[in-house]
Order: C-alpha cells, then sequence, then structure tokens
C-alpha cells in the first residue's frame, strides 16, 4: 500500500513538472536493496565481534580490516564470499539464535542487487530479476530465430547430407555478421558493469597492480580457492559435510568452457588466417577441443545442477535459484546441443541441429551481460581488490581483546 | 527408538558437547556400542562447546598453527599460578600431556585448526584455534560419531541415574530407563540453572540477588542435574560451589548463548562507572587478557549489577569491535543522559580523573606510565583524559562462563564416593574440571580437560563395559 502511495505521489509530482528527488525513482528496488545491504551491515558487525570463520575464505580477514561497513564495503564482501555455506554450519548465532547469522545469505542477497545495480545500460538490471524467465525467452527466440533463418534460407529443415559443411545452411559471413556484434556488445556491457563495480569499491584510490597481487587473484580464480573450505577439505552443500564435488565441477565446467571457447578461436583463426574452412577433420585441433571441452560442459553443469536441487535450503538466496539453474541449463544445452551437431553433421538433420545449436549459443551471448554468467567477473575482481588489500598494512589497529 | 530401553549398550554417555563426543568416540573406536543422550534438540546441540574457539596445547617445537615452543613445565607453572595450587598436579599434567598428543586423533574426526584470529596474538603460541570456532569442531564429532555408529539421541535430558553401591545400572530420561555397562557423564556444569545460581551467589546488603542480573554465556541446557543428582547420590566432589568463571558482557547481551562477541573490550583504555556515576576499581591494572575475568565478579559487586564503560573519541579503533554500538553523546552531560547516569556526580568524576591523569607516553601494548595521582581508585597504566568526544558508553553486566564445582576424579576419570572409585561410572569435561581448574581461568584449558578427560573416560569405560560381559547389565 504504502509503496503503491509512493508510486502515485511519485506520478502526480512528475506530472506537475516537480524535480523528484535522487534516489526516490525506484522506491521499492531501493528500499530493498538498501535493507539487504543493512542486514550484511548488522550481520558483519557481529561477525567483527566474533572473528571464529576467520580461517574459511576472504570475507573475514577482509572485515577485519574495517569497524564500518559503508554501501562499497558491503558491495565488496558480497562478491568476495563464495557462498560456500561453512561460516553458516560453523556459525554460533546461525537460526534459531536470535541473532540470526547467516552470511552466506546475507551476501547472497546483496550480490544480485549488485549485479543488476552495476548493469549496463542500466534499465536492463531488471532483467537479472527475471532471470529465469530472461534466459527462457532468449532461448526460445534464438532457436526461433535460427529455424527460421533456416526455412526461409532452405525452404526446409531437413535437407540432403552434406557432410558437415554449416556454411551450405548459414553462410559464414551470415553468422559472423549475427555473432560477432552480439558477442562484443556482451562483453561491452560486462566490462562496463564490472567497470563500474571496481570504482564503486575502490572510491579515489590508487590501487598499487603489483604482480604479485595479480598472480595470487588469477591462481585463486583458477584455482577456485575459496570453494576448499580454507582446509582443502571442500564446502559444504547438503548439510555440514564437507564436499571437494562443487569445485570440481565447477572446474569442469569453467575449462569446459574454455575448451569449447578456444575451439571457436582455433576454427576462426583456422579460417581467417589459414583460409581452412569448416568442416574439420574429427581429429582437428577444433574439434578436438571442442569435444573435450563439450564433454566437461556436459558433466560439469550437469553436476552442479544435481548439487544446486541438493543444496541446504539456507544457504544463499532462494529467490536467485532460477537464476543459477536458467544458466546451469544454458551451458549444458550450449554443450549438448553442440555434441549432437558432431554426431550429426553427416545427417541430413544437420541443418536442424545446426540450428537449435546456434540459437542456444546466442541465447548464451544474450544473456551473458545480465545473468549468473558475470559471477565470474565480478567476484574475481573482488578477488583482486581482496589481493590488493591485504598487502596494505591493516587500517584498524585493534589491540589484543 | 522405543526398543532401545531394552537392548543394553555397552557405553551410554551422557552430554552433548565436547568430553561427550570424546568419550563417545574413543569408546566407539575401542570397540564398544555407544549410545549418547544430548539434552538439548539438535539445532542447540554440542553446549558450552560450540562456542569455544580454541584449545590450549603443550609443544615441544613449533607445530602447524603453534609457534615457538610451549613445554610442560611452563604449562604446568601458568595452571598454578592462576588457580592460586587448587589443582591436582597428576591430573594436570596427565591433561597436559595429553594436549600434546591429542591434535591428531582431533583432525582425524574432522576438526581442521587454523592460526591464532587476529587480535589474539598473545595466543599464538600457547593454543590452537579451531577453523569456524567450536560449533564446527562439535558439527565434525558428531558426524564421525554417527559414521562410526554411535546412536545419537536429541531431546534426552537425563534427570537422575540408577546406581547400586558406586555402580552404574542404568539412567532415566523421563520414564524411560535407559541400561548401559558403563557410563560417561558430560553434561557441564550448572551455570544455566537460575535457582542454583541465585543461591550460589546469594543475597547482598542491599537484598538484592545479584544472580537475577546475570546473562548466561553459553548453552541453556546445563543447568546441574546430574551434578546435583551424584552430589545426593554421596559422590565425592570438588571445586566450590559458590564460584563461576564471571566476565563483564554488553548488558544487551541475550539471557543465554551470548558467546564471545558480547564482550566488551574497552575497559582499560577507559574508565568504569557504577549506577551512581562511580569509579570503582583500577582499570588499567593489568593487560586486558589478564583481566577481563575479573571484571564479571566486579560489576556483580556493584548495585543493579551494572557498570558503564566509558571511552573517547581517542580510544576507537584500539579494541576489538563490539557487537551493538554504544551510547554516544559530543558531551559528557549528553553521554550521561542517554547512560540514564546522574549528569552531575558523572561530570564530576570524569572531571577528578582527568584532573589526577599523569600522561606520559601512552602504549597500550606494555604497562605504560600513564597513570593517575590522588585518586582513589587509582587507575594505575593507560591513564590518558577522557576529552576528546565524541565520548562513548557501554553498559556492562556480568557474564558466567561456567561453575567450578565437579565431581572428585582420579586418573582413570572415575566417579568416587567416599574415596573409592567406581569401576564402571566416569565423568569428563565441565563435570570434573575442578580437578584441574580449582579456580581462576588461563585461555583454552577448558578444552583440553574436556579432551583430555573425555577420551579417558571413553577408553575406560569401554574397558569397564566389555570385560564386564553380559550378566552385569541385568542388574
Ligand atoms: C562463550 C564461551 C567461550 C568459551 N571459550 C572457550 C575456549 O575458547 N577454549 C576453552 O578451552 N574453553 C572455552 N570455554 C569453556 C568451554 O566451553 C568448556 O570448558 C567446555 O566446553 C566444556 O565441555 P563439556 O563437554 O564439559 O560441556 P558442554 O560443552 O557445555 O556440554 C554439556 C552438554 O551436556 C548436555 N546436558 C546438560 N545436562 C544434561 C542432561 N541432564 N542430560 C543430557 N545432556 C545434558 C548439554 O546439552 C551439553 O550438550 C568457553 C565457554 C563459553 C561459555
Ligand atoms: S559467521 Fe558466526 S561464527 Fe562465523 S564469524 Fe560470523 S558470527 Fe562468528
Ligand atoms: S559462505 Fe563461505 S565464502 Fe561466503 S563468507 Fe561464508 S565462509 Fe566465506
Amino acid at each position: 500500500m504504502q509503496q503503491l502511495e509512493i508510486l502515485a505521489r511519485e506520478a502526480a509530482e512528475l506530472a506537475e513538472g516537480r524535480v523528484v528527488p535522487a534516489g526516490s525513482a525506484l522506491p521499492v528496488e531501493r528500499q530493498s536493496g538498501a535493507e539487504s545491504e543493512a542486514e550484511v551491515d548488522r550481520i558483519m558487525k557481529i561477525c567483527n565481534a566474533c572473528r571464529y570463520c576467520e580461517g574459511f575464505c576472504a570475507v573475514f580477514p577482509a572485515m577485519t580490516r574495517r569497524l564500518e561497513f559503508g554501501k562499497a564495503d558491503i558491495h565488496y564482501l558480497a562478491n568476495l564470499c563464495h557462498n560456500c555455506g561453512a561460516c553458516l554450519h560453523a556459525c554460533q548465532y546461525a537460526p534459531p539464535h536470535e541473532f540470526a547469522v547467516n552470511v552466506p545469505q546475507a551476501m547472497a542477497k546483496v550480490r544480485a542487487r549488485t549485479y543488476s545495480d552495476y548493469a549496463w545500460p542500466s534499465g536492463f538490471g531488471a532483467l537479472y530479476r527475471n532471470n529465469g524467465l530472461t534466459v527462457a525467452l532468449a532461448l526460445a527466440a534464438g532457436i526461433a530465430l535460427f529455424l527460421v533463418l533456416a526455412l526461409v534460407m532452405q525452404g526446409g529443415l531437413f535437407h540432403a547430407p552434406v557432410a558437415g559443411d554449416f556454411y551450405s545452411v548459414f553462410p559464414h559471413n551470415l553468422l559472423v555478421s549475427m555473432f560477432a556484434p552480439v558477442f562484443l556488445i556482451a562483453v561491452l556491457a560486462l566490462g562496463i558493469g564490472v567497470a563500474r563495480f571496481w570504482r564503486e569499491v575502490s572510491p579515489g584510490t590508487v590501487d598499487v597492480l603489483s604482480g604479485a597481487a595479480v598472480a595470487e587473484t588469477t591462481q585463486d580464480v583458477l584455482r577456485l580457492k575459496y570453494l576448499d573450505g580454507g582446509h582443502g577439505g571442500g564446502c559444504p552443500n547438503a548439510d555440514d559435510a564437507n564436499t571437494l564435488l562443487r569445485r570440481r565441477f565447477h572446474h569442469l565446467t569453467f575449462y569446459g568452457f574454455m575448451l569449447c571457447f578456444a575451439a571457436t578461436s582455433v576454427a576462426t583463426l583456422y579460417h581467417y588466417v589459414f583460409g581452412w574452412e569448416a568442416p574439420y577433420d574429427l581429429s582437428s585441433l577444433p574439434v578436438v577441443l571442442g569435444t573435450v571441452g563439450g564433454i566437461g560442459l556436459l558433466i560439469g553443469p550437469a553436476g552442479l545442477f544435481w548439487l544446486n536441487l541438493k543444496r541446504h535450503p539456507e544457504h544463499g538466496d532462494a529467490a536467485q535459484k532460477p537464476m543459477d539453474r536458467g544458466f546451469i541449463a544454458l551451458l549444458f544445452l550450449t554443450s549438448l546441443t553442440g555434441l549432437a551437431l558432431l554426431a550429426g553433421r553427416d545427417s541430413g538433420a544437420m541443418g536442424l541441429l545446426l540450428a537449435i545449436h546456434l540459437g542456444v549459443v546466442m541465447a548464451l551471448f544474450l544473456t551473458m551481460p545480465y545473468g549468473k554468467f558475470g559471477h565470474g567477473f565480478y567476484r574475481s575482481a573482488a578477488l583482486l581488490k581482496w589481493a590488493i588489500e591485504k598487502r596494505r598494512p591493516n587500517p584498524v589497529g585493534v589491540g589484543s581483546e | 527408538m522405543k526398543h532401545e530401553a531394552n537392548r543394553t549398550v555397552d557405553v551410554l554417555v551422557i552430554g552433548g558437547g565436547n568430553a561427550a563426543l570424546c568419550a563417545a568416540l574413543v569408546a566407539r573406536e575401542a570397540g564398544a556400542s555407544v549410545l549418547l543422550l544430548e539434552a538439548a534438540p539438535r539445532a542447540w546441540r554440542g553446549g558450552n562447546s560450540s562456542h569455544t574457539r580454541n584449545l590450549r596445547c603443550m609443544h615441544d617445537a613449533p607445530q602447524d598453527v603453534l609457534t615457538e615452543v610451549y613445554p610442560e613445565e611452563e604449562f604446568w607453572q601458568d595452571l598454578k599460578k592462576v588457580t592460586g595450587g587448587i589443582t591436582d598436579e597428576k591430573l594436570a599434567r596427565l591433561a597436559i600431556r595429553e594436549s600434546s598428543t591429542c591434535r591428531d586423533w582431533m583432525r582425524k574426526h574432522g576438526v581442521h585448526f587454523q592460526p591464532s584470529l587476529s587480535g589474539t596474538l598473545h595466543l599464538s603460541r600457547t593454543n590452537a584455534f579451531f577453523m569456524g570456532g567450536g560449533k564446527a569442531l562439535v558439527n565434525a564429532y558428531y558426524r564421525s560419531a554417527e559414521a562410526l555408529g554411535v546412536r545419537i539421541r536429541y531431546d534426552a535430558p537425563v534427570d537422575r541415574l540408577e546406581l547400586d553401591n558406586g555402580t552404574f545400572c542404568a539412567a532415566w530420561v523421563g520414564t524411560e530407563r535407559i541400561a548401559a555397562r558403563a557410563c560417561v557423564m558430560a553434561s557441564g556444569g550448572f551455570e544455566s540453572n537460575r535457582e542454583w545460581l541465585r543461591e550460589a551467589w546469594g543475597q547482598n546488603a542491599d537484598g538484592e540477588w545479584p544472580a537475577d542480573n546475570f546473562a548466561i554465556r553459553g548453552t541453556r541446557f546445563n543447568r546441574g542435574v546430574l551434578l546435583k543428582f551424584m552430589m545426593e547420590a554421596g559422590a565425592d566432589m570438588v571445586g566450590d560451589p559458590s564460584q563461576s568463571h564471571c566476565v563483564a558482557v554488553d548488558a544487551r547481551a541475550p539471557l543465554y548463548d551470548g558467546g564471545i562477541c558480547t564482550r566488551i573490550d574497552c575497559v582499560s583504555l577507559g574508565i568504569v562507572v557504577n549506577r551512581h556515576a562511580q569509579r570503582f576499581y583500577d582499570e588499567g591494572e593489568d593487560f586486558w587478557p589478564k583481566r577481563y575475568a575479573i571484571w564479571g565478579r566486579l560489576v556483580a559487586q556493584q548495585p543493579g549489577q551494572v557498570g558503564y564503560s566509558i571511552i573517547d573519541a581517542k580510544a576507537s579503533g584500539r579494541f576489538m569491535p563490539p557487537v551493538f554500538p554504544g551510547a554516544q553523546a559530543d558531551t559528557l552531560e549528553g553521554l550521561a543522559r542517554q547512560l540514564g547516569l546522574d549528569e552531575a556526580a558523572f561530570v564530576r568524576t570524569v572531571r577528578d580523573y582527568n584532573a589526577a591523569c599523569r600522561v606520559g607516553r601512552f602504549d597500550h601494548t606494555v604497562l605504560d606510565d600513564c597513570h593517575t595521582e590522588g585518586l582513589a581508585p587509582a587507575k594505575t597504566h593507560w591513564a590518558l583524559p577522557i576529552d576528546t568526544p565524541p565520548f562513548r558508553g557501554y553498559a556492562l553486566k556480568p557474564g558466567i562462563t561456567f561453575t567450578y564445582l565437579g565431581l572428585k576424579v582420579n586418573e582413570r576419570s572415575a566417579v568416587h564416593f567416599g574415596g573409592r572409585p567406581s569401576h564402571n561410572l566416569f565423568v569428563a569435561g565441565e563435570m570434573m574440571a575442578g580437578n584441574v581448574l580449582g579456580k581462576g581461568y588461563t585461555a583454552g584449558v577448558g578444552m583440553t580437560i574436556g579432551t583430555a578427560f573425555g577420551r579417558l573416560a571413553g577408553a575406560h569405560a569401554a574397558a569397564a563395559a566389555l570385560q564386564q560381559g553380559v550378566e552385569h547389565a541385568a542388574a
């Protein structure tokens, strides 16, 4: 009711041409954003007086360098948190305790806000909030687009086998002119979002980018250090038992994706530099990279999906499950349709398989800056900030308790 | 679960904290069937152990998370000092030696260690910290116990035991009788038994019952039911029943389970006044880690069992951040108003103190030369005038950590009746810590004692149960 009233008042004010005070344009969203930030602030103050979880991850050592938690600190810490769950099961103040400390949940709620708040163009941040729907729509649109294209250009979905000659279905130049801009815009949008985030969490500081800090961040990202529980035994999933599965499946997904990406890059090189056109041999580098990567990108997301289903309900933010699962499903489908295309490339269904695969890849590109894909970039930025900041003297010189 | 009452287990463990779990794990490892009864529901399992963060360990060389060395003799001297000699050297040395070897066993059952936490550098040599704290330790032990086949029942508070001339026969949970060949009691002290605390602390000259205003820093389930039962059953006791470990915590701390984070660590950086805005003790007597445990009692002796720790802006950032924000004002009068203190009296106390400060070179890391002159009580170190706004104040109340009363044991951790050890009834943890720690405290020694005697009790209970065969269980 109150929100309605605010909206009505603002509408009236706008209509009368009065200036709307800054910050009130999005009363509902802003408010819930402030609430989730206030919750992190409340919890960090408890943790800072306790500190038992210092060994699990970077969040707690970063916390001890602060006495107050401003918006920027909160956004930074939220993205530093890997939602591993260790500190929830270990917390002496977790529900049903009246302090109701749930660090991963509070952090996840803010994290989702940061993705949408820093998104570029700004209005597109809303896509995060209905991410399940966003992904589904992008997927439907992508596949439909290529099916229609196939119909228009070929006059039908099936054709006589063309021995894997994709370009007989969709000319190479057409594909490049469709995917290259979308990909570049996606990368740009994501880049701007992360840059905005970086500027907010490191205001006015001239960060000394030491080689050591970069090297450490690279390691932390590539090894997914903070899913190891701080002791190497992994982190909780369904209950307080530690497991390395989340880290492993994540690695399969990430490296699988990177191999697929490498396959495409090598193929692009072949095409433009050497003038070698697809289809490539089964033993050729692009096909081998794509196949190995594709298998990783099948097992990884499948495993992550399974873990996500079994995940302890108090971990993270339940409202974000559609985003997580949508993204996992999209990665899985990318790989599945890619491998199916490889298997069926000599058959008459190649055109159909190709259209579906391209549609899925298009959906992945389209949603890249407005979906779970971004988490890796924001988190890497937060890790880099941590690697820089930990090399400086601690500004908070609290003596011995 | 009904049939359990009829099937005799080898070892019954009563309690669900560190000592109980150590006993259960060792007894199970020795081949005994084990049933563990925890009074709390699952969500609150683990007793005070889930609020701990470290245990004190002897070591003759640097180890993973422990720096330098901490030899047996030094550990023993530390214990002798803090207890004022109220300890049993044989038992103390037993626990100390155990502490040098128990950590591999702890790791085997899933406990992880980490270097001393920020702000606890002074413990990096002597204390091994649990990664994630005591609740992570307790979780790991329960998980390991379940995997080994220890049966665990929550919501199972034991009301009394059935004893036959010093021999354990069965335990009663409500109307359910649970027989076992041997038993380990590890159900903590009586710190959450309000009536008993009331009785122990008595009534003061103003007619107040100080204990009514205490916070219990740990679990609400340590009600001392078995301590009382054993006392009445004629078991030999140790420890002063009127004593408890008592620190000053934020007056807004919850009644139970406030744990570590409600501690207020700025006492030595300012002054502490009572409800009448008067100082009552030397805030700068010694380093805070050595003094924090006397302030609970000091505050308990003040009217209303309340104190107010007062600092100015100079102190901010120099102590562990408190969990709740303090009252804050730009004038002393304003702060007094917020804290509900008499303004004139408060301002006078601060002015008198400020005027008495002889400031030399302030250094919080040494016993510095900043002190008061001609003030009673004096502040002997770190005495800086309270003159830089904003001023801050934190209301304090006493928080009970644990009680000292316990059951007398020998090196097998057996319960004694009239000087004679029981052959199948053992006790571990807080319930017998008074044998080693008759008074005082030094960080981490509670878990050292609980781990050492928990393991001993578990091993001897298993031995007693397995040798004994089945006939006795019919008793
Ligand atoms: C806030 C706080 C911090 C502390 N920090 C440290 C530290 O860092 N290091 C350290 O060494 N010590 C510390 N201590 C002391 C430490 O908690 C105790 O020494 C230790 O936990 C005792 O272990 P225990 O198993 O005997 O008792 P507890 O862990 O308290 O376990 C007692 C168990 O018995 C159960 N129980 C009680 N009555 C019954 C009944 N009738 N039937 C069945 N079950 C029952 C309880 O539910 C509980 O599970 C701390 C204490 C507190 C309160
Ligand atoms: S999560 Fe809980 S146990 Fe961990 S540091 Fe925070 S308050 Fe302490
Ligand atoms: S959930 Fe894991 S990563 Fe996040 S703060 Fe807790 S321990 Fe750190």
